[in-house]
């Protein structure tokens, strides 16, 4: 029974400190040797980046958005797209799966006869309210067809109004896949 | 005429180095707590796309404070609210005057001392510059009309008397030493050599006198670790009710009183102008030898030693602020009174004791 006591009385009597600790000047220069030591190294750092030295090395942590940007992974859902057939058009059937499961209901198709017999529908109009949408990949994931993918990387897709914000068919097809390269690592765009 | 034209001169130079250092400190203060936390800091101001190092930054920051609007809260008193940034703002510049930039510079026949007015209670004058900024800090949280800011004031005003209290005590040990509250006359004093070869600057004399006024004078500055008064992040300061220009120079107050703190320290502590082993007529080394200057030149050293001395003590500070976090009330006070306040008298006995000893 004696042990747990102990303890509590280790908790609420910590260690006594020393008289010199208790002056709070070994810790204060701790501190400020720390903080100097960040200070310095990044200034040397950047100095010879002026120079043109040490460009393998940074001399901060900051990626600075939009000059440079990072290597986003394979999986990162990004803007959506539909993919094309051999001959250009949709592979979308307007199956209405993912207009079903989008929990935000961002996702408007209006389904229509396709001239191929073997193809069930097309969609004559395929809307993803972008302003809706929460990127949870839902839809890439119950599309039967691989019709949507989220693997084009486009991020700033800002616009000033809420329709600018709804992307139709046309747009979605225009865009394309991202070759996924360096992961992680930062890059310069011009 | 003459005289007229040299005091403006003085008051103007004066004047410049001190403001030019508050707005270049703006700038280092946000690039040098980005060095300190491995970011980049302000760098995005440009003038025909020249960024040079984030510098444009403080220009943008005054134009953006002149064009805000300038708000006064309905319960507030209108003339004391827009009363207050200015005497808080007004007695940090000013007690910037007595601090000498240099010895005296001859030119054409005439002495022209690099300091604005050598007052023989120098010190004295600084203190009582400080306490009525005071003022300036009670009349905004009393004048904005919210019960918060007045709460901010009273904690700016209680640390702010709790800390003077603790540098004067801590500069009466200084002024035994060198015999005289004047600091032009107190800078030259410390040109004499201590033993031989140190230079005999405040800070040999009085190393615990020298701890202590920086971290009283840290406090007096009202930055981290001791922003009580403000608590940007959570506690409500006293200027919560200011927007635009007033807000700006609350901020600049500051970075003047920062300024000044730092010129104070070097002055008392770090002998000013004094360059090791220059005198008026060149540097006379321990071992005897002698290299004879200009006096102009040697005029021009001691100013540039004492704007280097400053900017080192503005880094120091700056440093201090980014790097500690802030203490709680009550520590803040247990420091004041039961730490510091003992010390620094014990430091005036002590060193009491120690003159009478060696002058006997």
């Amino acid at each position: 029974m004696s042990r747990p006591k102990d303890a509590m009385n280790r908790l609420r009597d910590p260690e006594a400190l020393s008289f010199w600790q208790r002056t709070y000047v070994p810790e204060i220069l701790r501190g400020l040797k720390l903080t100097a030591a960040h200070f310095f190294r990044n200034l040397l750092i950047h100095i010879f980046h002026l120079a043109g030295l040490w460009k393998d090395r940074r001399g901060a942590e900051t990626v600075q958005y939009p000059e440079e940007v990072r290597g986003y992974s394979p999986r990162l859902r990004s803007l959506h797209r539909l993919t094309k057939r051999d001959d250009g058009s949709p592979r979308c059937v307007a199956c209405m799966m993912c207009e079903t499961i989008c929990p935000a209901r961002c996702i408007y198709i209006v389904a229509t006869e396709h001239p191929d017999p073997n193809i069930e529908k097309r969609p004559a109009s395929f809307d993803i309210d972008l302003g809706k949408c929460v990127f949870c990949g839902f839809c890439v994931e119950v599309c039967p067809e691989d019709a949507i993918r989220m693997d084009t990387h486009i991020l700033n897709f800002a616009a000033y109004s809420r329709q600018e914000m709804v992307w139709d068919i046309n747009r979605l097809l225009s865009n394309e896949p991202q070759r996924v390269e360096g992961i992680g690592e930062i890059r310069k765009v011009k | 005429m003459l005289e007229w034209a040299v005091a403006a001169g003085k008051v103007a130079f004066s004047l410049f180095v001190l403001l030019n250092f508050v707005m270049v400190l703006t700038w280092a203060e946000r690039k040098q707590s980005a060095l300190m936390q491995d970011r980049i800091g302000a760098n995005r101001a440009s003038i025909l796309g020249f960024t040079l190092l984030g510098l444009f930054h403080p220009i943008a920051d005054a134009i953006k404070m002149v064009t805000k609007e300038d708000f006064v809260p309905q319960g507030a008193s209108r003339a004391l609210h827009t009363l207050a940034p200015f005497i808080a703002l007004f007695f940090a510049l000013i007690s910037f005057a007595v601090i000498p930039l240099g010895d005296e510079l001859a030119v054409g026949g005439c002495t022209i001392s690099l300091q604005v007015i050598d007052l023989n209670v120098g010190i004295l004058y600084v203190f009582a510059a400080m306490s009525l900024g005071v003022y300036g800090f009670v009349l905004a949280g009393w004048a904005s009309g919210n019960n918060f800011s007045l709460l901010g004031a009273l904690r700016a005003s209680s640390q702010m008397i709790s800390y003077e209290i603790t540098i004067g005590a801590t500069v009466v040990g200084l002024i035994m030493v060198f015999g005289t509250a004047s600091l032009q006359t107190l800078v030259r004093r410390q040109g004499d050599l201590l033993l031989g070869f140190l230079p005999g600057w405040g800070v040999f004399y009085q190393p615990l006198g020298f701890l202590l006024f920086t971290t009283a004078a840290m406090a007096e500055t009202k930055r981290a670790p001791f922003d009580l008064p403000e608590g940007e992040s959570e506690i409500i300061g006293y200027f919560t009710e200011y927007s635009g220009i007033k807000f700006g120079m609350f901020l600049m107050t500051d970075f003047t009183e920062t300024v000044v703190m730092a010129g104070l320290v070097v002055t008392l502590f770090f002998g000013g102008w004094q360059f090791p082993y220059l005198q008026p007529d060149g540097f006379h080394f321990p071992g005897a030898a002698v290299v004879s200057i200009s006096p102009l030149a040697v005029s021009i050293a001691q100013v540039m030693t004492f704007l280097v001395k400053l900017a080192v003590f503005c880094w120091l500070f700056l440093l201090v602020r980014w790097t500690f976090p802030r203490f709680r009330y009550d520590q803040l006070m247990r420091l004041g009174w039961q730490m510091m306040l003992p010390l620094s008298i014990l430091n005036v006995l002590v060193t009491g004791a120690l003159l009478l000893l060696l002058h006997r």
